[in-house]
Formats: C-alpha cells, sequence, structure tokens
C-alpha cells in the first residue's frame, strides 16, 4: 500500500504548490441561476486590483452541491472559504463574523440591517456580519395581460382579494380556452405568502413556530379546494413528491397559463423566453384578512470561519456590499437589491425590456409592503422544516393520501420533530 | 401500441412464435430503446422558446426574419390564417396588445392590422447550436475532460488489478476464512451507497484527500460486484492448468499473471465496461469531495448551470448529450467485445 | 491505428509482471503458497476496510445518535430510539397509523415496486433471451439495442423519459394527433407507478437479458437433440430442460436484481420526484431526503432505516441462495 500513499503524497505536495503560488487566494464556491457567478468573476478583478497579493477563486457549482456537500464539507472543517447560499439561518454556525475587517460596519447595518438580522441565530446580542445579500427576491404574481385583454375581463386592481383574482382568471381561462387559470410553485417558501395573507401567525410571540392556525389551515383549505376545482394547476403540486421543487414558468411561457403565483428571480427568463409572444406584467399580491404579502427571500454571499485569511475574506465581503459593486452586478443579474440605499436610488438594468423594467420595480416597490410576519419566517433558522413540512403533507392532501385534518396534524408533528432535533 | 407489445410477448411463453413476430418484437424493440434517445437528441437542438411548444414539432424550427426595406432590424415572418389578408405571408413590425402591425415585405410602404389570432410564425429547419456553444464557451472542456478521463482511466487499471487479486485468491485457494470473506464482500452490495456517503467524507477528510483526484479514485476501487463477477468466472477455470504451472516452479504471481488473468479476459473486458461507465457517470461522489474547479470532472463542470429556482431544458438537454456522447462512442466501437465479453462470463 | 495501442499495453502488461514478480516471490517464500491468497487478498480488503466497512461500522453510531450534527463526537447517543420510531406503528398495512408514514408508505411502494419489476424484468429478460438465442440475422446488433440503455446514467434515462412523459411531451402530443384522450402520465398515481416500473426495466433489462443468454448458450446442444429424437413439444423442451439447465443463472440473475430493486432511487427520484403524493416515493428516496436534502438533516434515522433495509435483504438473499441449493441442481 506504499503506492497509496506515494500518491496521496503527490496529489499534496501540488496542493500545497498550488496554494502557496499567492499570498491569500480565496475560493468561492458560487451557484447561479443565471449569469450571477460570471458577474462576479468579473467585478473580483476590481478587487483584485485593489488588494495586490489577494486573489480569488470563484468555483460555479450545482445548487445541488450548496446544499447536500457545502454542510458536510464546513462540518469537517473543508470547504470553500465564501459560498453563495441560501440556508443562511442553517449555516449561520459556520460563518465568520467580519465585522472587525469592514470599513465602516455601521453603514453596513444601515444598508443592509433588514437581510443581516437574518444570519443572527446567536440571541438578541449578535450584531455580527456574516454574509451579505446579492439576490434579494420577493414572490408576488405575474399576470398574462394578453389573456385578460382578449377575454375582455378586467384586471382586479390593488387591494383585491385572492379569491377575486381567481375568479377573474378563471373566467379568462374559460374564455380563451387556456388549460390553466393559476399556478403556485411547489415550495413551501412560496405557499407561506398567501398564507401568511389569509392570517397565518407562524410563530408565537416567543419566536417559536405554531406554523398550524386558524389562518393557515383557511388558506390550506382554499389551496386544496383550488387544485379539486381546476383553479389552479394541478400538476405543479401533485406532480412531485416530497420536498421536490416545481414551478409552472413552462406553462406561463408558452402562454397556458393566465396568473403565476412566483417571485422576482422569474423576470429576466420571462423577458428572455417570452420576447414579444404576449404581454405580461408583475401585479401586487392579492390580500386576505390578514394582509397582501409575498415573502422575501433570496440568495447571499457568506464568509466561513474556517479561512486561513480572515482579514482579505473580510476585506472581500466588505467589497461585495460596496454600494457601487452591487448595482453594477445587480445590473447584470436583473434582481432587486437587498441594499436600502439602492433600494431607493434603483438600478439601471442592462439590455433590460420595458416589461422586465416594470416588473423589477413592482416587485421593488411589493418588497417594502411585505408583512412582518413575512420577515420573521425568512429569518427563522429552521424555516426550512417548516417549508419541506408544508410542500409534503399539503401535496398528500392534494391527492387524497391524507385528510386535510390529517396533513395538518403531520406538518404540526414533523415540524415540531425537526426543531427539537436541530436544538 | 404499448398493450400489443405487452400481449405479444406473453405470447413468448408459449414458444409457438413465428419469425414475423419475433422481428415485430425486435424491431418495436429498437424504436422503444432508441427512439427516446434520439427524441431528446433532436430536442437539444432546439431553442429554448421552440422546447416550450405543444405540440413539438419533429424537427429543430427557428421562426424566420427577413429584411425588410426601410427598418434596420430583420423582421420575423408570419403567415395570415384569417380576416382581410388572410394567405399572404407578412412580416410583423410590432405587435401592440392584440393587434400586429405588420407589412407585406413587396410592399414595405403600406402598413397592415391583422389580429395576432390569424397569424402563426413562419419557420423553418434550424439547429440551435448555441445550446452547446453556450455549455463550451463557459468552461474549459479539455482540462474538465482530461480530469474525468484520468480518474477514469487510472481507478479502471486500479479496480482490474485489485479486484481480479481478491478474486484469484478467493477462487484458487483453500483457506480458513475464505468464505467468510467473500460473504462479508458480498454483504456490503446490500447497503445503500447513498448512506455511506458521509462517513467515507470523514475517512477521507481525516487522510487529506479531499480536493484531489485520489478522494474520488480510492474508495470507488474496490467493487464488490467486480470481486464477485471475477471470482465466479475464474471458478470456471481448471484447477489443472494451474497445477500444471506449479509442477514447472512458476510462482504464484505468475501463476496468476500469465495465466488465470489471459484466462479470464472476457469478465475482465465486462468489469472495464462497467467500470468506465460508473466512474464516467459518477456525480453524487465528486460533488462532495471536489470543490475546486480545477479538479472537476465533467459531469459536475456541466451541472454547474442547474440552479435553484430555473431549470433551462436546452442547457439541461444539450448537457445531457453531451455526457452520453462518449460512452455512446465507446460502445458503437466495442460493442461486438462487449456483448460476447458479458455474454461468456455470465455467472454460473 | 489500434496496433500502438496494442504495443504499449502487451509492453505495459510485462513489465507490470516484472516489477512485481521479485518482491512477490520473496513473500511467496515467507509465506508458502497457500497463505500467499491474503497477500492477493490485501490491497482490496484494505480499501475496503478503509472506505466500506469503516463508514458501514460508522453508521451504527449514527443510526443510535440523534440531533443534526454531522461529526459524530457532538451527537448526543439516544439508544435504539431512531430504530423504534421507524416501527412504531399501529397497523403495518395502514401507513396513517405509524408514527413515520412515509417511511411505511415507501415500504410498502417499495415491496410493489420490487414484486413487480423483478417479475416483469426476469420475464422480458427471459422472452429477449430466448429470442437473441435463435438464430436469427443481425443477432450482435440486437443483443446491443437491449443494452445500450444500460450504458447510460441514471439521471440521463429519467430525463430522456420526462422529456417523453411530461404533460406537453411528446407521448401526448402523439396521441392528440391521433384523436386519443391524453393523460398526464406523471402526475395520475397508478400511471405514474406505471411509468416508474417500466423505465426501470428499460434501464436495466439488457443487462439481464445478457447473462441469461449466456446461461442459455451454456446449454449443450446435444440434450436438445436428444429432445427432439423423443419427439418432445416446444413446451416440454422449455420447461423441462431450458428451464431446468437455466436454474442456477436465474438465481444470480434473481439475487442480483432483487438487490438493485430494493435500491432503486436516482432514475425514479429524477422522473417523478416519488409523487404524485407520495405514490412512487421508495425506500431510498425516504433515506435521502431524510439525511441530506430535508433540514435539518436527520443523519441517524437515515442510517437506522438503511440498516433495517440492509438486514431485510440480507434476509431475502440468503432464502434466495437457500431455496436454489435445496433444489439440489447446483
Amino acid at each position: 500500500m506504499k503506492s497509496r500513499h506515494l500518491l496521496s503524497g503527490i496529489a499534496f505536495a501540488a496542493l500545497v504548490a498550488a496554494s502557496s503560488a499567492s499570498a491569500a487566494e480565496l475560493r468561492f464556491a458560487c451557484y447561479q441561476d443565471g449569469v450571477e457567478c460570471d458577474a462576479w468573476a468579473e467585478q473580483f478583478k476590481a478587487f483584485e486590483a485593489e488588494n495586490p497579493g489577494t486573489t480569488v477563486a470563484v468555483d460555479v457549482v450545482p445548487y445541488k452541491s450548496i446544499v447536500e456537500s457545502l454542510p458536510l464539507q464546513l462540518a469537517s472543517g473543508e470547504g470553500p472559504d465564501l459560498a453563495r447560499v441560501t440556508d443562511l439561518g442553517g449555516l449561520a454556525k459556520y460563518m465568520l463574523d467580519v465585522t472587525p475587517y469592514v470599513a465602516d460596519a455601521a453603514k453596513l447595518e444601515e444598508q443592509y440591517g433588514k437581510t443581516l438580522a437574518w444570519t443572527r441565530v446567536n440571541g438578541p446580542d449578535d450584531k455580527g456580519i456574516y454574509a451579505i445579500m446579492d439576490q434579494q427576491t420577493a414572490t408576488g404574481p405575474f399576470v398574462n395581460k394578453t389573456l385578460f385583454d382578449q377575454a375582455g375581463v378586467d384586471m382586479p386592481g390593488e387591494g383585491a382579494t385572492y379569491e377575486e383574482w381567481a375568479a377573474a382568471a378563471k373566467k379568462v381561462a374559460e374564455a380563451t380556452q387556456t388549460p390553466y387559470p393559476m399556478a403556485l410553485d411547489r415550495s413551501g417558501h412560496r405557499y407561506a405568502g398567501p398564507a401568511i395573507s389569509y392570517g397565518a401567525a407562524l410563530f408565537d410571540e416567543n419566536g417559536d413556530p405554531i406554523t398550524v392556525d386558524d389562518g393557515f389551515r383557511a388558506f390550506s383549505e382554499q389551496f386544496v379546494a383550488w387544485n379539486e376545482d381546476g383553479t389552479v394547476a394541478k400538476e405543479v403540486w401533485a406532480g412531485a413528491g416530497g420536498a421536490t421543487y416545481q414551478d409552472a414558468a413552462k406553462e406561463f411561457t408558452n402562454g397556458s397559463l393566465v396568473m403565476y403565483l412566483s417571485g422576482s428571480w422569474q423576470i429576466g427568463r420571462f423577458g428572455r423566453d417570452i420576447g414579444d409572444a404576449f404581454d405580461w406584467l408583475a401585479v401586487p399580491a392579492p390580500c386576505g384578512p390578514g394582509g397582501c404579502t409575498g415573502i422575501p427571500g433570496g440568495a447571499a454571499i457568506a464568509a466561513f470561519k474556517h479561512t486561513k485569511a480572515p482579514e482579505e475574506l473580510g476585506k472581500l465581503l466588505d467589497f461585495i456590499a460596496r454600494e457601487d459593486v452591487q448595482a453594477k452586478v445587480l445590473a447584470k443579474t436583473k434582481n432587486i437589491p437587498a441594499n436600502q440605499a439602492l433600494q431607493v436610488k434603483g438600478i439601471d438594468y442592462e439590455n433590460a425590456t420595458d416589461a422586465e423594467k416594470a416588473a423589477l420595480t413592482a416587485f421593488g416597490n411589493a418588497l417594502a409592503g411585505f408583512s412582518p410576519v413575512a420577515f420573521q419566517f425568512q429569518g427563522y433558522k429552521n424555516n426550512r422544516a417548516i417549508m419541506n413540512a408544508t410542500v409534503t403533507r399539503i401535496t398528500q392532501a392534494i391527492v387524497g393520501e391524507l385528510s386535510l385534518d390529517e396533513a395538518l396534524d403531520r406538518i404540526d408533528a414533523d415540524v415540531k420533530e425537526a426543531v427539537a432535533a436541530a436544538q | 401500441m404499448l398493450r400489443s407489445f405487452l400481449t405479444r410477448t406473453r405470447g413468448r411463453g408459449r414458444l409457438d412464435l413465428t419469425d414475423w413476430l419475433t422481428f415485430g418484437y425486435l424491431a418495436l424493440a429498437v424504436v422503444l430503446m432508441f427512439g427516446p434517445v434520439a427524441w431528446m437528441a433532436l430536442s437539444s437542438f432546439k431553442t429554448e422558446s421552440a422546447l416550450q411548444e405543444y405540440p413539438p414539432s419533429l424537427l429543430p424550427l427557428a421562426p424566420i426574419h427577413v429584411e425588410v426595406e426601410g427598418y434596420d432590424e430583420p423582421l420575423q415572418l408570419f403567415r395570415v390564417t384569417g380576416g382581410e389578408h388572410e394567405g399572404k405571408l407578412l412580416a410583423q413590425v410590432r405587435r401592440i396588445g392584440l393587434m400586429s402591425q405588420m407589412v407585406d415585405p413587396q410592399n414595405p410602404g403600406e402598413r397592415l392590422q391583422v389580429n395576432i389570432n390569424d397569424r402563426v410564425p413562419e419557420r423553418e429547419f434550424a439547429l440551435a447550436v448555441e445550446n452547446y456553444s453556450a455549455l463550451f464557451e463557459r468552461f474549459n472542456f479539455a482540462l474538465y475532460f482530461w480530469n474525468s478521463v484520468f480518474i477514469t482511466v487510472i481507478a479502471t487499471v486500479i479496480t482490474i488489478l485489485f479486484n481480479s487479486m481478491a478474486a484469484f485468491a478467493l477462487s484458487k485457494y483453500r483457506f480458513r476464512g475464505r468464505t467468510f470473506v467473500f460473504i462479508l464482500i458480498i454483504a456490503t452490495l446490500m447497503i445503500p451507497p447513498t448512506i455511506n456517503l458521509v462517513p467515507i467524507y470523514l475517512v477521507v477528510s481525516e487522510l487529506g484527500m479531499v480536493n484531489s483526484p485520489w478522494g474520488v479514485i480510492w474508495p470507488a476501487v474496490a467493487t464488490p460486484t467486480g470481486v464477485f463477477l471475477l471470482r465466479q468466472y475464474m471458478l470456471t477455470i481448471p484447477d489443472d492448468l494451474l497445477d500444471a504451472a506449479r509442477m514447472d516452479h512458476a510462482s504464484e504471481w505468475r501463476v496468476y499473471w500469465r495465466i488465470v488473468l489471459p484466462l479470464s479476459a472476457p469478465a475482465l473486458a465486462v468489469l472495464v465496461i462497467f467500470s468506465v461507465m460508473w466512474r464516467w457517470n459518477d456525480f453524487l461522489w465528486p460533488l462532495i469531495v471536489l470543490t475546486r474547479s480545477e479538479q472537476f470532472t465533467l459531469q459536475l463542470a456541466l451541472n454547474s448551470f442547474q440552479g435553484d429556482l430555473q431549470t433551462s431544458w436546452s442547457n439541461l438537454l444539450a448537457m445531457t448529450v453531451l455526457t452520453l456522447l462518449p460512452i455512446t462512442i465507446v460502445f458503437a466501437f466495442l460493442q461486438k467485445y462487449i456483448t460476447t465479453g458479458i455474454a461468456q462470463s455470465g455467472v454460473k | 491505428m489500434l496496433a500502438p495501442v496494442t504495443t504499449a499495453a502487451s509492453y505495459l502488461y510485462r513489465a507490470a509482471f516484472e516489477l512485481f514478480e521479485r518482491p512477490m516471490l520473496a513473500i511467496q517464500k515467507m509465506t508458502g503458497a497457500q497463505k500467499i491468497a491474503w497477500v492477493f487478498l490485501l490491497p482490496n480488503l484494505l480499501i475496503f476496510g478503509l472506505f466500506t466497512f469503516l463508514p458501514i461500522f460508522l453508521n451504527f453510531f449514527y443510526a443510535t445518535s440523534g440531533s443534526d450534527r454531522i461529526l459524530l463526537s457532538e451527537r448526543p447517543y439516544v439508544g435504539l430510539e431512531n430504530f423504534s420510531s421507524l416501527l412504531a406503528c399501529e397497523n403495518y398495512l395502514d401507513p396513517n397509523s405509524c408514527q413515520r408514514d412515509i417511511f411505511w408508505r415507501a415500504v410498502h411502494n417499495t415491496s410493489w415496486f420490487v414484486v413487480l419489476q423483478v417479475g416483469f424484468m426476469i420475464l422480458f429478460s427471459l422472452v429477449t433471451a430466448l429470442i437473441l438465442n435463435r438464430n436469427i440475422p443481425l443477432r450482435g446488433f440486437f443483443r446491443s439495442v437491449f443494452f445500450y440503455p444500460v450504458l447510460l446514467s441514471p439521471v440521463v434515462v429519467a430525463l430522456i423519459w420526462k422529456w417523453v412523459l411530461q404533460r406537453y411531451g411528446v407521448l401526448n402530443a402523439g396521441l392528440e394527433a391521433q384523436g386519443l384522450p391524453i393523460v398526464n402520465w406523471l402526475v395520475e398515481a397508478d400511471w405514474a407507478f406505471f411509468w416508474i416500473v417500466f423505465v426501470s426495466i428499460w434501464a436495466h433489462m439488457g443487462f439481464y437479458t445478457l447473462i441469461l443468454l449466456a446461461g442459455l448458450q451454456a446449454i449443450p446442444a446435444d440434450v436438445y437433440e436428444a429432445a427432439e429424437m423423443d419427439g418432445a413439444s416446444k413446451w416440454r423442451v422449455f420447461s423441462k430442460i431450458t428451464m431446468p439447465l437455466l436454474m442456477p443463472t436465474m438465481v444470480v440473475v434473481l439475487v442480483l436484481s432483487l438487490i438493485r430493486a430494493v435500491q432503486a432511487f436516482d432514475e425514479i427520484f429524477v422522473l417523478t420526484g416519488g409523487g404524485p403524493g407520495s405514490a412512487t416515493l421508495l425506500l431510498l428516496q425516504f433515506i435521502y431526503e431524510t439525511g441530506f436534502a430535508f433540514r435539518p438533516q436527520l443523519y441517524g434515522l437515515a442510517a437506522a432505516a438503511s440498516l433495517l433495509m440492509a438486514a431485510v435483504l440480507m434476509v431475502l438473499t440468503l432464502l434466495q441462495l437457500r431455496a436454489a441449493r435445496g433444489r439440489g441442481e447446483d
């Protein structure tokens, strides 16, 4: 077995040689839905010029790697120095507080305070800066305006309820022989928006999850009924099992869906794939007794504790947070800004059509009015347990494996168990 | 179509078949086995918006754009199917709501109004090669191809060597614990590989092999299937041959290397194919061990565009075709050896 | 073009022989000609020990500990709690009455899947092998036709079929063009189950066909000739000669295909995601989602479920082997 040691020895030597080539090399594990990693790689050239001796290597990885491999790598003390992640609360225990290395922590707090809170899991005194959001998202509805025009149905205005929108979408679908009036992404995250609008509180006064209450039940009843009567496209939820994510972007793009409850990340894709085929709009979230909210979300770039170059890493995160850098990246990736200053100023999106620009503005404005519960939900560290349970169990109720009551009981039990295991 | 396939094959059991039925069955098999693959390969040359279409067109088609006098950009061509301009070929200037402003390319001066339901795009055959070129542009294809080839070749060589040595020991010697070792190796087949990922990662990380191709190679080379397959085959090699060689004072190593290995060639060929296929298709394990893009295998690199919220079928299909292409080519060249090899090593 | 490759290969083959001959001879002098078997076993066993036995051993510790921590040292010992929660059930036939209802749904689905997939796959493989064993033209080509899908990775298999079967896929387009009603294949539970069985047979039957073909070819021709002289019917020849002589091969096919079917996962997960609802959710998907995909990752529960599954598989395999031996043919 000499050969094994010899060979891994050679590999090890090669690694050492590679890492000593520059003073500090930061590895960035990045997943992308569009061109996010490419846009960052371009910006990092400026960072490298400002900080001679530090290099940033962008490793573009599949999202699956971020979800499944990264936690394992981090737990074993391996893995990248920084990564683009979505499970902020879950990974927070591995994140590095870069406060000592940033130029102006107070300014970052002011600009990113709302989303920085999502990584602060160590109690109310935790004021650390762990991750900077580079893709703020907001959930909300899109409509196919051309279908409304063809059907001659007036679009419900701001403040209209879910029932009013459902009725209108159904009328349009019937008149234009469109197969699906509405669709909601198969995702617990998307589900939470309407659930909160129907009055779900999700958390008690201590911030512990209660998940199923009257509001949650009310929307669940409505949603299951909509699946039965064909108001929403049944295959989106019923077509998969477990917590598998499924969207209805294809149906919307090819014009067979009137109203699509999804989120801001679809805008660039719709702009590209729909082109001139029909007019589409982002409209304000429909309302319920609990308000008219969507759910914020997104991806952030997080720094990790095990890095060998914390100072350089801190500087890089500071760079990533910079207003001008964010503006340039967002202009390319067509996302709404998380930076408060940029939210006010707006972004000059590159090559964006009027429809895309209008939709980006609509979502940016909607974000400001989201319910505090929505932000609390997104910032809750075990929110994925709630999302997984919702998707799995509500689907079972839709296809008839469980009654709705049983499904809701199971959601409660699943969430309780998960929260207990996560301590 | 499917039902007749099922009933037809049921009839087989009675063995009163005609050649006609045999060839019906085989022809159907060709369609069923290759059809879906061919359909996917064709689809991978369609643009994203063409992929969203229903019913899908058989061949990849793209809309026709024409240069019209007085317009800077080429305009898309439509055939009008209703209304006063029915039957005409018109170019669209822009669409406003439900009406489309169109011009006749022969007579660009006059603007015509057509309802959007009364026109269909004119299209022609065109391959969306950009699905592929986008993948190639994104990364250093040669590097990832080389990484994949390196891991595949080295792992296969080691697999063949180690597995055949073990199979030789288990089939040609009598020693205490032989059955125990054999059962132990077979028993590991029962544990689903997925569940071992975490503990294996901990071991690999302890050994300092994270982010090295060796971290992918070593855990994969001792395959129970390989030992099982080779042992069953070596059992059929007569011991007299080995004993005769030993009489001539051949060392045990010589017996193994010069007699048993050449005689096991068909079974080794099978294991080569399987090992190449396993290592080439490996995704989950390299995904965990390799985090630096310069170490990535082709599978990882091709999957790197898979994001959280969007799936782009055009890229996905192109990627799928690209990954199955090398395997298909190898198979096409070697198919004679593969199928006869497997047939001969058939476990007794 | 192949000539230099062959030359290089044979050179390497000889060089490797000479490289190891002396050390191996020295070892042989020490161990004797019989015990050297352990030396041949050693490399494989070392790798196995490090990357297979040790991880399986570690899994016992995971299975008896709780929380969502990954490092063993951080996980509290919980005894057999993971096992007992999996087995807590009022009525094993009604998943809803179980504490882990999804696990039991997966057990039910997997049982059905194994019976149908293994049963039909062996039937089709046997029929195909019998056909390919006839003296037909293009035999080599047809063999490779059936074998080709075996080479595709599970994800590719699933994507290929998903592209055919989805609501707006080519199968529905074909049906619609014929004026037939379309079916949402992957959304209706029974159809989805049919398709996962079908696709999994499609992907794997080539392998078993070839093994059976080898078994058929090993049957000496004179046995058949003797039967023909006696004027036996074709069915009689098949049931009294072919099947009994094919039995040992059949056992291998049965054992391997059963293990594979119980562990079926990737292609089905990508094709249906276990849906609709949990209609096609198999055991390995439960293990995967519990241990990896969901947050928090309940790794102990996943390890416990795998060990239970391995135990059942082991029993089934031993039963099969014993049944084969009981027949006294081999």
